[in-house]
């Protein structure tokens, strides 16, 4: 047989492309379910990280997430509850609703938050997302319940610099927020900082800030703005909630 | 059985794992070696996806050269390798999801991987089945031997530890009254280029002989 015909040639490329397709779907379908079970995981684990719950096992993810975590609630525009949060998973646990939203699909109509208990506090996590130095970077607030003094932080990256940007992810970073105030004088405008050693801004007191990282600069930077905008963007909600 | 290991196919093993190791000798796939490898775990994940990767891309190859288009075999090959490189990567991100997590684009990235191309142009188009998978499990192994000793010494000197686990005692270190800090230069790419030089160094000064 000729394999260097012109008719061969097609026919066999087509025939693999079909055999090498179905193969990957089928494989995808099969692993999907596990692969969404450690996406879910994951997420949760960054939640509790900001509820200062670091460093489980991953089995006792579940159980410490449905024990934390009361309504993940979504808000719309005009800061009105969409979706009450109330719906409850397998085990119990509320990841039905504000859980589901993606980090890019949050909008100023489609506003995730988790309303958690912890020790008898009631506290609130937003998620914040914005950019790095080379890439995106995440994370959770967790605010009290006066929607003004952060309970814990947790944020993650996709690219930054190991060593010196990849540093946010550690916890020296994240727990020097912890007990800050995300408001000055004025109860309008967040004002909760990242700085450079030595560096003041108006307005912003002692409360207000935390150290940069050494040697990462943009990244720090990054961090600051993602915590502005985002909490900036969640004032309606903190106004109608906060006790 | 005596002609599946017999001293050729020995040898067809043998040799990409010293005398013709990829990364050392033939400076194939440096790019993977030095991003995925400051931390031990996360080089070994990709040694063994390499290894198995091309062990099995060098096989499926083999069995059908006889009848793969010469114009398109180039494509042929990264289709396989591709559909392979796919499976192992969903494969990852369904049981060691951190893992997949830490290698990020780089388990993609085999499919352009030169070890996988070379062996398949090189040995699979005109070797049998058998053959191909002990020179692809030979070339695999050779680079997660490297990953693996480039792995190893990052993340003892960049953290302290060794598969996670701490080595060097906290009392060492300096904020713990000890005089001993992590070196951070080890947990970047650059050093990773400077100690694979090294180990090339030590690999060819130790081959010198026997290469003449």
């Amino acid at each position: 047989m000729n394999t260097n015909s012109n008719t061969y040639t097609i026919v066999y490329a087509s025939v693999i492309v079909v055999i090498v397709a179905f193969l990957l779907a089928f494989v995808a379908t099969a692993l999907k379910p596990t692969q969404d079970i450690n996406v879910a995981v994951d997420k949760k684990q960054q939640i509790l990280a900001s509820l200062n719950e670091r460093g489980m096992a991953k089995s006792d993810v579940e159980t410490k997430y449905a024990e934390l975590v009361k309504l993940d609630p979504i808000y719309n525009e005009k800061a009105e509850v969409a979706q009450a949060g109330d719906k409850e998973g397998e085990k119990g646990q509320k990841d039905q609703e504000a859980f589901k939203v993606a980090n890019k699909d949050i909008t100023a109509a489609n506003r995730p938050l988790y309303i958690c208990e912890k020790d008898g506090e009631t506290i609130y996590v937003v998620p914040v997302k914005g950019a790095g130095l080379w890439g995106g970077i995440s994370g959770y607030v967790a605010l009290k319940a006066d929607c003004e003094t952060v309970y814990g932080t947790y944020f993650t990256h996709e690219s930054e610099t190991a060593g010196l940007g990849a540093r946010i992810t550690e916890e020296w970073f994240q727990t020097s927020f912890n007990n800050k105030k995300i408001f000055g004088e004025d109860k309008t405008k967040v004002i909760l900082s990242v700085l450079k050693k030595g560096k003041t801004v108006d307005g912003v007191g002692p409360d207000n800030f935390v150290d940069a990282v050494t040697g990462a600069t943009l990244t720090s930077n990054g961090v600051n703005d993602m915590i502005q905008k985002c909490l900036q963007d969640y004032i309606d909600i903190f106004e109608k909630i906060k006790k | 059985m005596g002609k599946l290991f017999s001293k050729e196919n020995g040898e067809v093993f043998m040799r990409p794992l010293n005398l013709d190791n990829p990364v050392t000798v033939q400076i194939l796939g440096i790019c993977s070696a030095l991003a995925v490898t400051s931390q031990l775990k996360p080089a070994v994940v990709m040694g063994l996806s390499v290894t198995v990767i091309t062990a099995f891309s060098n096989v499926i190859i083999s069995l059908i050269r006889k009848t793969i288009p010469m114009r398109i075999r180039i494509i042929i090959q990264l289709v396989v390798v591709a559909a392979l490189v796919t499976i192992v990567s969903n494969i990852l991100k369904a049981y060691v999801y951190d893992v997949s997590v830490q290698l990020s684009v780089y388990v993609g990235l085999i499919i352009t991987n030169c070890i996988l191309m070379g062996r398949l142009e090189a040995f699979a188009m005109s070797n049998g089945p058998w053959e191909s998978f002990l020179d692809g499990v030979g070339n695999g192994l050779g680079y997660a031997i490297v990953l693996v000793i480039v792995g190893f010494v990052r993340e003892l000197l960049g953290f302290g530890t060794i598969f996670g686990f701490q080595i060097i005692p906290q009392s060492f270190y300096t904020e713990n009254g000890g005089y001993y800090m992590n070196n951070g230069m080890m947990t970047m790419p650059a050093m990773a280029l400077i100690l694979l030089g090294c180990v090339i160094w030590v690999h060819r000064s130790i081959n010198k002989e026997e290469k003449k």
